[in-house]
Parts: structure tokens; C-alpha cells; sequence
């Protein structure tokens, strides 16, 4: 795998995400994964299961985190006691790059435990770039932001998402955690070109890429990773391969997991776009 | 509008709880209208209206915390009935959002609460009071901080001035009901009515009133071992030297706090005592 300064310069292959229905599998079966992805808030507590269960993963596979509630949007600043127990989860998981939303979710100390999207205005992008140069001042470890699904757009937008997205890596000099699945959903929702945003993105910042399910209900598409990839997304994610050469992947799937074998196998799939000499080795 | 004022709107929008057919209300407490904030804040498309993208936020937010909520306290539930429990989630949550980026804490607030509202709970709301103690420690024992242990061979050779320190995973309870019994039996009922769904007469939603039990004090430790669990319920006089201890005494202040006034009752005492610490050791209570 080709890698870049935003993924720590590392090589991985395609990963899927640790979740406890896996656990008993994954810790007597052993089974051979490049990379599991972990939700950072999950084993960011002071002991217990939680912990020992990450340090059995940690003794034989590679980690690398993901959060959910950094929330770069947020007009507030970055909560140093969420920031502390991460660093020393990023001491414990070695993590060669970490990732969050580029969204908000937290006013004036209360959380909607949501990723809410980000009015995209040239204000928000600054300050969004700059609490991601914060964190990753204090936590020492390359920081990729990723593409978010959304259901509103907001009046005072000054630009697309995609053009937002690029504003504020490149204030913040960071990666991009690309969610193929993400654009589509939103892509559905706010009556886009999936394609416009993907050939817009930075390819040279990504980082990482996810691929996962999603709901359709009557209006609007929902991002539930509770499916199997849909074709078109796996179109979005050859383009995605296209442009950024092969780049470590990651499937989510966090609700109605199915067995870790028909996770994995779908997590798989993703080498068909993978160039001839990267598909074995990878 | 800048960016902290449309967060602040949205916000306060999308918390609000949702009407019974789960919908977004109309108006906020104060009562400006969710459709005119929503119609300044956000575009609508050909599909949905502002404030029908805004409900998709709305619904996320209580189907979220609602769902993690009902996880947290299923005893509660079984004590009070899902009507019941579905009400006082509701009430409970608007009053008390999130303040940490975990939704463990979700119910951080919750005795203090319910302790002001005997309404949510009416009939059982002494034991509702003990139920939320109990279920509130399990997940502050799930993955509390576990400190080095004190062993059985160091306890021999510790004197009068040690003072211990309790596991922060240890939780101390004095409950006014055996709770932890009606919370297993809760709990196996949860358990049958999920694992056996085609069954003729399905446990019901609550607890049966005539099967609630009697007010007994009960004198309840909430720990972990080998990342499990555990309920031990322990005699009052155990409970009092154990919390003496906790409370940060040297083994001989407690000790002497402990002690039976009548002679002829210390010698059994220090029996007793030597048993406790020897139990407590090795369920590894005790820390350096």
C-alpha cells in the first residue's frame, strides 16, 4: 500500500471495524486482518473489560483509531479532558494516524452524541483547521478528518461541501479520512454529482477511505451501516482508488452485524479495485 | 447569525423531545416556532421542507440517547413498566443533556433526579431510588480504575496505622430493599423474553406487584473481579468497618470504631473481622 505523511507513512491494506460481537471470534479463531479501526471514545475509561479486551487485540493486530466526538465544528473549544484520555489511549494503541468528523455536535458543554454538518462558511473552516492543528499539537500523531452524511444544508453555506472540506485540510495542513458511502448518501440528500465532489477532493490528503452501508427511507437516504455496500458506492470507491492510488480502507458496519467472516469477506471486496500487483500482496 | 448562534438554535431545536406520534413539536418552551428557526437556519429541498430535515436530527438525537438510556437501566424498567420508564427517560433526559463526550454518563444524574421526582415512580419510589443506585454502580464498576491489590500474605503483615484504600471500582451500598434480587429477576425475564419469542405467555413488561419485595436493609458491595461484576451483600458491622476504611481510617481507628462494647463479644469479633479482611483480600477490595 502506498502511504503518505497523513497516514504516519504506513502500509495498510484493507481493515475492518472491532466490534464486540466479533470479539470471541476474532480472539479464538485468530483470523489473519490487515488493520482493525477502533472507536476511541469506546476505551477511552479507567479499566475494566474494555481495556483488556484492546490490549489482546493490540498484542497481534494493527490498530488504528477513530472518534466520534472531537467535533472539530463546534464554535466551542476542545474539551483538554476528552483531549488528555485520548492521548493516553494514543500512548497505549500506538495509532500511526487518528481520525474524527468534520462536523459539531457539542453547545456550551452539552453533547447531541450526533454528527451534525457544518454550516460551510469561510469562519467555520478557520476555526475548524485550527482546533484540528490543536489536537494534533498535543496528541503527536498525523490527524485525518472525515466527510460526514448529512440531511440539512444551511442558509449561510459560502461554498460545497467538498470545496469546505478542502478549505479546512489545507488550513490545517491535515489528512482526509474519505467516506465514499458518505458522499452518496449526502449526495442523494442534497441532489449533487457524487463524481463533482470526489474528482474535487485533495487526493494527495487521503489518508484512509471508508466504505459502508446505508438505509433508504421515502425522502432522504440514511447513513445506518446496517448494509452491505451498494454498487454505486463501489463505483464512488474506484473512482476514490483512481485518484488517490490504493489507500488503507476500512468497511463500518455497527448495526445488524452480521458474522465476522461475512463482514470481513465484504471488507474484501474492495481489493477487486486495487491495482493487479497490490491485490495479493495486500 | 454566526457559526455559535446556529449551533445554539439548531441545538436547541433538535433536543427538544419529540411529539407522541415522533415528530418535531411546533413550538419550543418559550415559544418561538421550530418551523421559523428552522426555515431561517436551513434550506429546504424539493423533497422535505427546513424543518423536516431538522426532524431527521431530532428523532437521531432521542432514538440515540433514549436507546443507550433504556441499555443503562433495565431494572428500572422492569420495576416501573415501559409506559412508565419510556415517560421518565423523556422527562429525565431533557432535563439532564449529555454534558461528556460518552453516552456512559448518560445516567450520571439519575438518583439525584428521581429523589426530586416521586412522580415517575409512584408506589415504588423508594425502591426505584435503590434500583438506579444499584444499576448506576454497575457501570461505575464495569470500568472504574483497578488499583494494585493488597494480598492475603501482606495483610498479615500490615499494623494498626495502615490505612487502605478501597478499589475505585468498589461501590458501597445501603439500600433500603434487597434490590439485587429483583434485579435478577428482572433480568432473567428480560433474558426468556428475548431468547424465546414464540412463547404462549410472554413475561410481562413489569414486575408484578405482588411480587415486589419487602423493605429490608441491605447492606450491598458493587465490585469487579477478573472483569466481571459481582453483588456481595455483607452483615451492617462489616458494612460500617469496610466503610470506615474506605473513608481513608487507619485499620485502628476503624477497628476501634468497630469494636463491641462488651469484653466478652471482642474475642468473637476479632474472629469475624480476621475472616472479612482475609474475603476482602482475596476478592481484591483492598488497595495499596
Amino acid at each position: 500500500m502506498p502511504a503518505n505523511r497523513f497516514n504516519g507513512n504506513s502500509d495498510y491494506g484493507v481493515g475492518i471495524g472491532l466490534r464486540v460481537p466479533h470479539y470471541r471470534h476474532i480472539f479464538e479463531k485468530k483470523p489473519v486482518v490487515s488493520w482493525f479501526e477502533i472507536i476511541s471514545e469506546n476505551f477511552m475509561v479507567d479499566g475494566g473489560l474494555p481495556l483488556k479486551n484492546l490490549d489482546q487485540i493490540l498484542e497481534r493486530y494493527r490498530v488504528v483509531q477513530h472518534g466520534v466526538s472531537m467535533y472539530f465544528g463546534s464554535a466551542e473549544p476542545l474539551n483538554r479532558d476528552h483531549l488528555k484520555r485520548l492521548k493516553a489511549l494514543v500512548k497505549r494503541t500506538h495509532t500511526p494516524w487518528l481520525t474524527d468528523h468534520l462536523c459539531w455536535g457539542s453547545v456550551d458543554g452539552r453533547y447531541s452524541h450526533d454528527l451534525l454538518p457544518i454550516p460551510y462558511t469561510f469562519e467555520a473552516a478557520r476555526r475548524a483547521a485550527q482546533k484540528i492543528r490543536q489536537v494534533r499539537d498535543f496528541l503527536e500523531v498525523p490527524i485525518a478528518v472525515e466527510n460526514v452524511s448529512s440531511y440539512a444544508e444551511f442558509h449561510v453555506s459560502e461554498m460545497t461541501e467538498w470545496e469546505f472540506l478542502n478549505e479546512v485540510v489545507e488550513r490545517a495542513d491535515c489528512g482526509i479520512l474519505l467516506d465514499v458511502n458518505n458522499i452518496y448518501v449526502s449526495s442523494r440528500n442534497h441532489d449533487f454529482n457524487p463524481y463533482d465532489y470526489l474528482n474535487s477532493v485533495s487526493a494527495e490528503r487521503v489518508a484512509q477511505i471508508h466504505i459502508a452501508g446505508h438505509s433508504k427511507f421515502q425522502k432522504y437516504l440514511l447513513d445506518t451501516h446496517d448494509h452491505a455496500v451498494i454498487d454505486p458506492v463501489w463505483g464512488l470507491y474506484a473512482r476514490a482508488i483512481e485518484r488517490a492510488g490504493p489507500t488503507p480502507t476500512l468497511l463500518e458496519w455497527d448495526d445488524r452485524i452480521p458474522s465476522f467472516n461475512e463482514v470481513h469477506h465484504e471488507a474484501l471486496k474492495a481489493k477487486r479495485y486495487f491495482p493487479a500487483e497490490l491485490k495479493a500482496a495486500s | 447569525m454566526n457559526l455559535a448562534q446556529i449551533q445554539r438554535a439548531v441545538f436547541e431545536v433538535i433536543r427538544q423531545p419529540l411529539t407522541p406520534s415522533q415528530h418535531l413539536r411546533p413550538r419550543l418552551p418559550d415559544g418561538r416556532s421550530t418551523r421559523r428557526i428552522a426555515d431561517a437556519i436551513i434550506k429546504p429541498n424539493a423533497r422535505l421542507a427546513s424543518h423536516e430535515r431538522l426532524e431527521i436530527y431530532n428523532q437521531q438525537y432521542w432514538f440515540r440517547i433514549l436507546s443507550s438510556f433504556a441499555e443503562d437501566f433495565p431494572g428500572l424498567r422492569g420495576l416501573i413498566g415501559v409506559r412508565r420508564f419510556d415517560k421518565l427517560s423523556v422527562a429525565y433526559l431533557n432535563e439532564n443533556p449529555s454534558h461528556t463526550f460518552t453516552l456512559r454518563n448518560i445516567g450520571a444524574n439519575l438518583e439525584s433526579w428521581l429523589r426530586r421526582h416521586p412522580e415517575f415512580a409512584p408506589g415504588v419510589h423508594r425502591m426505584a431510588i435503590d434500583m438506579v443506585r444499584v444499576e448506576w454502580a454497575e457501570i461505575e464498576a464495569f470500568d472504574g480504575q483497578e488499583l494494585p491489590r493488597i494480598s492475603k500474605e501482606q495483610l498479615a503483615g500490615l499494623s494498626g496505622d495502615t490505612a487502605f484504600r478501597l478499589q475505585p471500582h468498589l461501590h458501597m451500598l445501603e439500600l433500603a430493599y434487597p434490590i439485587d434480587d429483583l434485579l435478577f429477576r428482572v433480568r432473567r425475564a428480560e433474558h426468556s423474553m428475548v431468547s424465546n419469542a414464540v412463547r404462549k405467555s410472554a413475561p410481562r413488561g413489569k414486575v408484578r406487584k405482588a411480587s415486589l419485595p419487602r423493605a429490608q436493609k441491605t447492606y450491598l458491595v458493587v465490585y469487579r473481579l477478573q472483569d466481571m461484576v459481582y453483588f456481595k451483600r455483607l452483615t451492617r458491622e462489616a458494612f460500617v468497618l469496610l466503610g470506615a476504611l474506605g473513608k481513608g481510617k487507619s485499620l485502628g481507628e476503624a477497628l476501634q470504631a468497630s469494636m463491641p462494647k462488651s469484653p466478652a463479644k471482642v474475642e468473637a469479633f476479632r474472629k469475624r473481622v480476621r475472616a472479612w479482611f482475609e474475603n476482602w483480600a482475596s476478592l481484591g477490595w483492598l488497595a495499596k
